[in-house]
């Protein structure tokens, strides 16, 4: 379980404070208005941002002063989630070994995971010479590798178009199922949250709500969300 | 990270042994002078004299190149025309030519043989004298004109076009325009340019050695000179390198309180859209004057060098060698030490100062002052004609850490904001981070700082005239022993080889760092 304790994160005007759990397994959308704090509450969690008060838990642990890597979490930028100067098979291996000395085996668990996500035998290419939607199923394929059981994903699909995103939440829901992993997905588009997350969390006004099971919240939705969706 | 917390790391450590190395290099060799010095010494009239000429020819330098830039940057920043971007290019280009083969193009053009003195005797006037000061400013503005003009150019394309646009739909024209965009930004660029400029000439040596010299012309870099290698008077070497020392910094203090503009900064193939230009006549003329300027003395090398190229004594071509290895040796030392000096800085809070701060100490040092300062304090352990090559790298290292900083240091940022997330999601630190991120992404900044030292290097005469054996004479300084003996000929081959191997060896340390480099 992911447990939110108090945590708060204020600078200068702006403000954001989480206090929610989020279970294991759960598949959990973030949506709220832009500037609204959906990426400094995943920042938070990954370990990029240092809270100004609070705690975040995994299972029973503290993460507080864990470095982002060391974390039980895999996180996907909004870009930039790719080196470019590394080839496809490189840029997955990370996920195994930071200092990239693979072993046979695992070189071999590469090439596996490239071919779950329909990229074999394109390890050799650099991110330059794909398309947008084989840049974000490399990425996936690493966060297969790395096998962390929280996912958290900050809009790496907002580039693409609408039917390439369907295609890709769709890989990302085939993906959490089969892992067991947790997974938090800030979107901008109620549609995504729809496609594949059990609840949501509505980040508005400095404060990111529990989440809320999604078939109730779009039925009933509280003012803050009917403000956001017009 | 501002909110990431602060820990010793291994770069922050490498970082800090750097910069007590800097110091050390900057600050020992003063106290080692001192140290050594017989008695008190004091500072004799021509001493004071050196002094005076230096800030002199260095107010004069300054003002000259700035304020002639000033209507050459307009000129550039407005007019597009064919071989614009040539010419930008080779406002680049004295930066890297080494001192000595440009005063000898500068003889060739404005000396007692040259043609401007040859074309005066066609119409009975005497010829020009280039020796004194106005031949050590004229040298000073041929290297810094160029400088002055590509900091300015920079100032002039950073008012967005759309300023200009909007200046003419409110019928704003002519001069008011100059008052209402171009007056504020000058004021922002010209005091840095003017103390850039003021910097370099201050600390001039090789200038200064070939066209001044004598007791009305001598900068006090060169009075060392003469204080160490002539008289071997210790003490006054040692009060001239703080007179030197405390103009420099002097000089630093002022140039972090004004803000200078970004010097390497590309994207100067713009022009500025104006649609009120009036059609500047003189525009045209002032830039092929300044071409002519600036080409006319180079070309003269090559019309004289070219043929004596291949029949050089033996001497030269071993002087060259030597040369290249102090070239790549120094190289090393400054693409090592700025890299870690850029990694460490962009991991501080106030890092930027700090860069600044290093960049100004190495500019205002004289190098004259840490050679021989190193070579006192090493001597009684070590042989000093072996030490003359090793200590040139060194020193030489030492002068265009500053340079290589100024390109590395946003380009660390820069990976840093782009890809430091990711990779400290991925646990990519230390070693691994370095090999798998930094380097390869550094590839194009290091293979341009790697150009610039060598051929600085390469081109430098400086401390090695300390130490001016037979046995371990660079190019340059065999160049101006030719020339100082009247053997024109072979100083103008050995011009061009330095010349040539200058160049080629920025070019082959940038392009090895474009190739293959991806975005």
């Amino acid at each position: 379980m992911l447990t939110l304790e108090g945590l708060e994160y204020t600078q200068g005007d702006f403000s954001l404070r989480a206090d929610f759990a989020v279970p294991v397994g759960a598949r959990v959308a973030v949506i709220g208005p832009s500037g609204g704090g959906k990426s400094t509450l995943l920042n938070m969690i990954a370990g990029i941002l240092a809270p100004t008060g609070g705690r975040v838990l995994w299972e029973s642990d503290d993460l507080a002063g864990m470095p982002p890597g060391m974390r039980p979490i895999s996180i996907l930028f909004q870009d930039n989630n790719l080196f470019p100067h590394l080839t496809v098979a490189q840029n997955v291996g990370l996920g195994l070994r930071p200092d990239l000395r693979l072993t046979v085996a695992q070189k071999d668990q590469v090439e596996t995971v490239l071919a779950r996500v329909d990229l074999a035998g394109y390890g050799g290419r650099k991110p330059a010479a794909l398309s947008g939607g084989q840049i974000s199923r490399v990425a996936l394929a690493r966060m297969l590798l790395r096998a962390k059981p929280l996912l958290l994903l900050d809009e790496p699909f907002a580039a693409l178009g609408p039917a390439l995103r369907d295609e890709m939440l769709d890989l990302v829901a085939e993906l959490v199922a089969e892992t067991g992993a947790t997974l938090l997905m800030v979107s901008h588009n109620p549609e995504d949250a729809k496609r594949i997350a059990q609840s949501v969390v509505l980040v508005s006004d400095g404060v990111a709500n529990a989440p809320v099971e999604t078939g109730a919240l779009f039925a009933d939705p509280p003012a803050a969300l009917r403000d956001y969706l017009g | 990270m501002a909110n990431r917390a602060f820990k010793i790391t291994p770069v922050i450590g490498a970082g800090a042994g750097a910069i007590l190395l800097l110091l050390a290099l900057i600050l020992g060799p003063l106290w080692a002078l001192l140290w050594r010095a017989e008695g008190p010494a004091t500072l004799g009239v021509a001493d004071w004299a050196a002094v005076r000429f230096t800030v002199l020819q260095a107010t004069l330098s300054a003002g000259l190149s700035v304020g002639l830039a000033v209507p050459v940057a307009r000129a550039l920043a407005r007019r597009q025309f064919i071989g614009r971007g040539v010419l930008i290019t080779l406002l680049g280009a004295p930066f890297i030519l080494p001192v000595i083969v440009a005063v000898m193009g500068l003889l060739a053009v404005f000396g007692r043989g040259g043609i401007i003195s040859a074309m005066l005797g066609w119409i009975g006037l005497p010829p020009i004298h280039i020796y004194g000061l106005h031949g050590v400013v004229l040298a000073h503005v041929f290297f810094n004109l160029p400088l002055a003009t590509r900091l300015i150019l920079q100032g002039w394309l950073m008012i967005p076009s759309e300023r200009f646009r909007l200046a003419a739909s409110l019928g704003i024209a002519g001069r008011d325009v100059g008052r209402i965009l171009e007056r504020p930004m000058l004021r922002d660029v010209l005091p840095g340019a003017v103390m850039v400029v003021f910097l370099i000439c201050l600390t001039s040596f090789a200038v200064a050695l070939a066209l001044g010299g004598g007791p009305k012309a001598t900068t006090v870099e060169l009075a060392i000179y003469q204080a160490f290698r002539f008289d071997f008077d210790l003490g006054r070497a040692a009060l001239l390198a703080m007179v030197q020392f405390g103009m420099g910094a002097v000089a630093a203090m002022v140039m972090l309180w004004v803000a200078v503009p970004p010097t390497m900064g590309s994207g100067l193939d713009r022009t500025v859209e104006r649609l009120d230009a009036p059609v500047a006549w003189w525009d045209g003329i002032l830039l092929a004057v300044i071409s002519l300027f600036l080409v006319t003395p180079l070309l003269m090398i090559l019309f004289d060098g070219v043929p004596n190229l291949f029949s050089l004594p033996s001497s030269v071509y071993l002087a060259a060698g030597r040369s290249l290895g102090v070239a790549l040796m120094s190289t090393l030392i400054a693409v090592v030490l700025a890299l870690i000096l850029a990694l460490m800085v962009v991991r501080l809070r106030r890092g930027a100062v700090l860069v600044e701060s290093i960049g100004y100490l190495v500019l205002a040092a004289s190098p004259l002052v840490i050679g021989a300062g190193l070579f006192i304090a090493l001597f009684p352990i070590l042989d000093p004609v072996a030490l003359a090559l090793p200590l040139t790298a060194l020193v030489n290292a030492l002068m265009s850490l500053p340079f290589a900083l100024r390109t590395l240091v946003p380009a660390v940022r820069d990976i840093e904001a782009s890809y430091g997330q990711l990779a400290d999601s991925l646990s990519l630190t230390g070693w691994a981070r370095m090999r798998l991120v930094s380097l390869p992404r550094l590839r194009r900044p290091l293979g341009f700082s790697a150009g610039l030292a060598a051929a600085l290097s390469m081109g430098d005469l400086g401390v090695i005239a300390l130490f001016s054996d037979p046995e371990s004479a660079t190019l340059p300084l065999q160049m101006y022993r030719l020339m100082s003996a009247y053997r024109m000929d072979q100083a103008a081959g050995a011009a061009v080889l330095l010349l040539g191997m200058s160049l080629m060896l920025f070019w082959i340390f940038d392009r090895g760092g474009r190739a293959n480099a991806d975005a």
